[in-house]
């Protein structure tokens, strides 16, 4: 592995890569760090298959009149590209790989509690995307990644079964990983480790954890309960036999709103560690944050109404789901502001991860802002089912998670592979992805506001600028995306060996080596100092 | 796992060595108790979710088809869903004994208990397997066999026959997955079984029967809301 390296390393110390070789020594490891890049391999084959959808998709929208593909294709188009994105990359993107690697790390741990169920967590993920991908090759599924019903049930006939199949068995890999993780926050903490000294990113996986806990589950007996109906042809959500469509709407968005928490929760924490370690600065108002994050995740339990508000619910289920919409604003807000104000007078530096922390803030509040708009009664009925909904939830998941994922990547990719990347390559790449995401999802705020529904396949030719420059912006980040792939494969190989703490940052993490070992450290650490021990003075000099 | 601990003094080392079934990301067995209990403890927080999802369903649907749901509770044979509560129950009280017989290091014991544990679980599966004999001579499987005659369902007004399927559906989805989970139990006792009877616990490790015995409680209690809200609702008695 390390044959053809420029610098030669002689006495290249045992560490968790080298351990051991042969691919065995991979798919049967119960090592976190083995696992984490079983999942980050795994995880971008599968971002890479759904961006392919999402390119098609662009190129169908160039023309008014649909360039590429029939309206049935291309329904069977922003499904697979939603069902994928969300349930194989999105959710397990930052958990699964970064939290796996860096969870025992950071509270100076040899391993998760329990390493054997981290595995099958992989496993149970690769078995539930091979369902996925048969239904995408098989005829593919249409109903949109939310499988309303009656499209799922009723009116289906395409690959409904086998794609609840696929995410009903990957939903237990979620809760394998979250369960692994509060036990392990609770459990084997290194001593003096209290609540208040963890960093950020613990705090963001451990409520993370809590949703994949509680709200995966739900998800799981509803695609259970569908997946029934389907194959034995009875009423559970068919009004024709008595059954309640606004039923499985509840219960599917009882998982899949708390779901976008699981997505963006872990990329704040990632941008507090960032964003602490190129200031140079404890993090402002610390427990505030740690407090913000449990709010988030309590809150995100009761506003699931809020996909509802034009299906019938009753007028005061929509009034109280508006208010508690609303109030999740609140600890959202007070996360980019302590942010800021940890900017603020910071020995600020310029790297790649904090290129992307600064662009996660930026894009998460446009985001968040407009998902006021959305919580509105009457905006929403305006607004709902349109582009500004796709371009709202684009701007969290994409603008607020991928950048989130992204910056902790290369925060934190010296220290996986104990290689450094090209800085230059990597701060071009962070831009290209940032104006590419803008010039994407900005038109779509407008054509949503002007009418533009989405998930049609055709289009009014009045609105044929905008997406045109949709799909231009989506060809820019779709550039920007293989540039970090490319210059992130290349490191492994060539890239000089990373020190034991390329950043200068505080943490458990950056006190073992580069790679870790595979028990992680010599000597189990006792910690004695608050997190974000920055001292002003240690100013880097850059 | 060719792991090493660090540096511990040899009496630690002594100790370590000595305490088989220790893996090695714990400090010891202690520790490692206290992870696997709340590990179960979350797991079946999870579950509770996971059977929420459907009870929610269920109520739901109760409450607005009563009438035709309530004409269903009626063909399910209280007799022997009554039997299958005490059998359950007695099975609680053999698994806590077997738990209690693994921390005193009682071998005999706990291989007793465990046996007896499964023979009552097996008594509850054979109930069931009989009642669900007894809907497919009665016809009213929805979606395999669903053709119920004039005299079984007789007293639901004709109406209401498709929303008494669905008290079939919950019914069959609910025990289904209950059965499911017992079955799970099974394996897991008869896995502690070998292992007791290999002698792999001692007053010090016994983890996984407590983690079982967790698992097996909660099933229990999951048939506990069951039995009322699917046998118990026909007014007859």
């Amino acid at each position: 592995m390390s044959t053809a390296t420029h610098v030669p390393r002689v006495h290249a110390p045992r560490n968790y890569l080298n351990a051991d070789y042969g691919w065995k020594s991979w798919l049967f490891t119960l090592d976190h760090k083995r696992i984490a890049l079983l999942y980050l391999v795994s995880i971008t084959f599968f971002f890479v298959v759904g961006g392919f959808f999402a390119m098609l998709m662009r190129i169908q929208l160039i023309e008014p009149s649909g360039a590429i593909v029939q309206p049935e294709t291309y329904n069977k188009l922003f499904t697979l590209h939603g069902i994928i994105m969300v349930f194989f990359f999105l959710i397990p993107s930052i958990p699964a790989v970064l939290g796996n690697f860096l969870v025992p790390l950071m509270i100076g741990a040899r391993d998760l509690a329990f390493p054997k169920l981290n595995l099958l967590s992989w496993y149970i993920y690769i078995l539930g995307g091979m369902f996925t991908l048969y239904s995408a090759l098989a005829g593919g599924v249409d109903t949109g990644w939310t499988f309303y019903t009656p499209y799922s049930s009723l009116y289906s006939n395409t690959q409904v079964t086998a794609v609840a199949i696929g995410v009903f068995i990957t939903g237990f890999s979620s809760i394998l990983t979250g369960l692994n993780f509060i036990v392990t926050i609770h459990k084997m903490r290194a001593p003096g480790l209290t609540w208040f000294r963890l960093p950020l990113f613990i705090w963001a996986m451990y409520a993370t954890s809590v949703i994949m806990v509680l709200g995966t589950p739900v998800l799981a007996i509803t695609l259970f309960l569908l997946a029934l109906e389907h194959l034995l042809h009875v009423g559970i959500f068919s009004p024709s036999l008595g059954g309640d469509p606004l039923l499985f709407q509840h219960l599917f968005w009882f998982y899949s709103h708390p779901a976008v928490y699981i997505m963006i929760l872990p990329a704040m924490g990632v941008v507090s560690e960032i964003i602490a370690c190129f200031s140079r600065k404890r993090i402002f108002g610390y427990k505030i944050v740690c407090f913000s994050t449990i709010a988030i995740a309590v809150l995100g339990f009761f506003v699931w109404g809020h996909h509802m508000f034009v299906t019938g619910q009753s007028i005061y289920e929509g009034l109280i789901f508006s208010l508690l919409s609303f109030l999740v604003a609140i600890p959202s807000a007070i996360k980019v502001f302590n942010w800021t104000a940890t900017l603020y007078k910071g020995s600020i530096s310029y790297d790649a991860p904090m290129l992307y922390a600064l662009g996660f803030i930026g894009l998460f509040t446009m985001g968040g802002l407009t998902g006021l708009f959305l919580a509105s009664l009457a905006t929403d009925v305006h607004l709902n089912g349109t582009y500004f909904v796709v371009a709202h939830f684009h701007y969290i998941m994409v603008g607020g998670a991928v950048m989130g994922y992204l910056g902790g990547l290369h925060f934190w990719w010296p220290k996986i592979t104990g290689r450094k990347y090209p800085n230059g390559w990597a701060m071009i790449a962070a831009a290209v992805i940032f104006i590419g995401f803008n010039l994407t999802f900005f038109p779509q705020f407008v054509l949503g506001y002007l009418g533009m529904p989405r998930r049609y396949a055709f289009y009014p030719a009045e609105f044929q600028v905008l997406n045109v420059m949709s799909s231009a912006g989506a060809t820019v980040m779709g550039v920007g995306y293989l540039i970090p792939l490319i210059y992130l494969i290349w490191s492994m190989r060539y890239g000089p060996p990373a020190e034991e703490n390329p950043w200068g940052a505080t943490g458990l993490e950056w006190k073992t080596a580069s790679p870790p070992p595979t028990d992680n450290f010599k000597e189990i650490p006792i910690v004695t100092e608050e997190a974000y021990a920055y001292a002003p003075e240690e100013a880097s000099g850059d | 796992m060719l792991r090493r601990r660090p540096a511990v003094t040899d009496a630690e080392a002594q100790a370590h060595s000595e305490h088989v079934g220790l893996m090695h990301q714990f400090e010891d067995l202690d520790q490692q108790l206290d992870t696997d209990t709340l590990g179960i403890w979350v797991f079946l927080v999870t579950e509770i979710m996971f059977f929420g999802g459907m009870f929610t369903a269920y109520v739901l649907y109760r409450g607005l088809y009563f009438m035709a749901f309530e004409g269903g509770s009626r063909i399910l044979d209280v007799r022997l869903g009554a039997t299958n509560t005490a059998v359950l129950i007695a099975s609680s009280l053999t698994m806590v004994l077997s738990v209690r017989a693994a921390q005193t290091g009682n071998r005999r014991a706990l291989i007793g208990f465990l046996i007896a544990t499964m023979i009552l679980g097996s008594v509850f599966l054979g109930i069931k397997g009989f009642e669900y004999h007894q809907k497919f001579v009665e016809h009213v499987v929805p979606g395999l066999d669903w053709a119920p005659e004039g005299a079984t369902l007789a007293h639901i007004a004709p109406g209401g026959l498709g929303h008494a399927q669905m008290f079939f559906i919950f019914y069959f989805a609910m025990t289904g997955l209950h059965a499911i989970h017992m079955i799970i139990g099974m394996g897991l006792l008869l896995w502690l079984l070998v292992r007791a009877y290999r002698n792999r616990f001692t007053p010090h490790y016994f983890a996984p029967v407590e983690v079982v015995a967790l698992y097996w409680h909660f099933v229990d209690i999951v048939w506990i809301f069951l039995f009322p809200l699917l046998y118990l609702i026909g007014g007859r008695y």
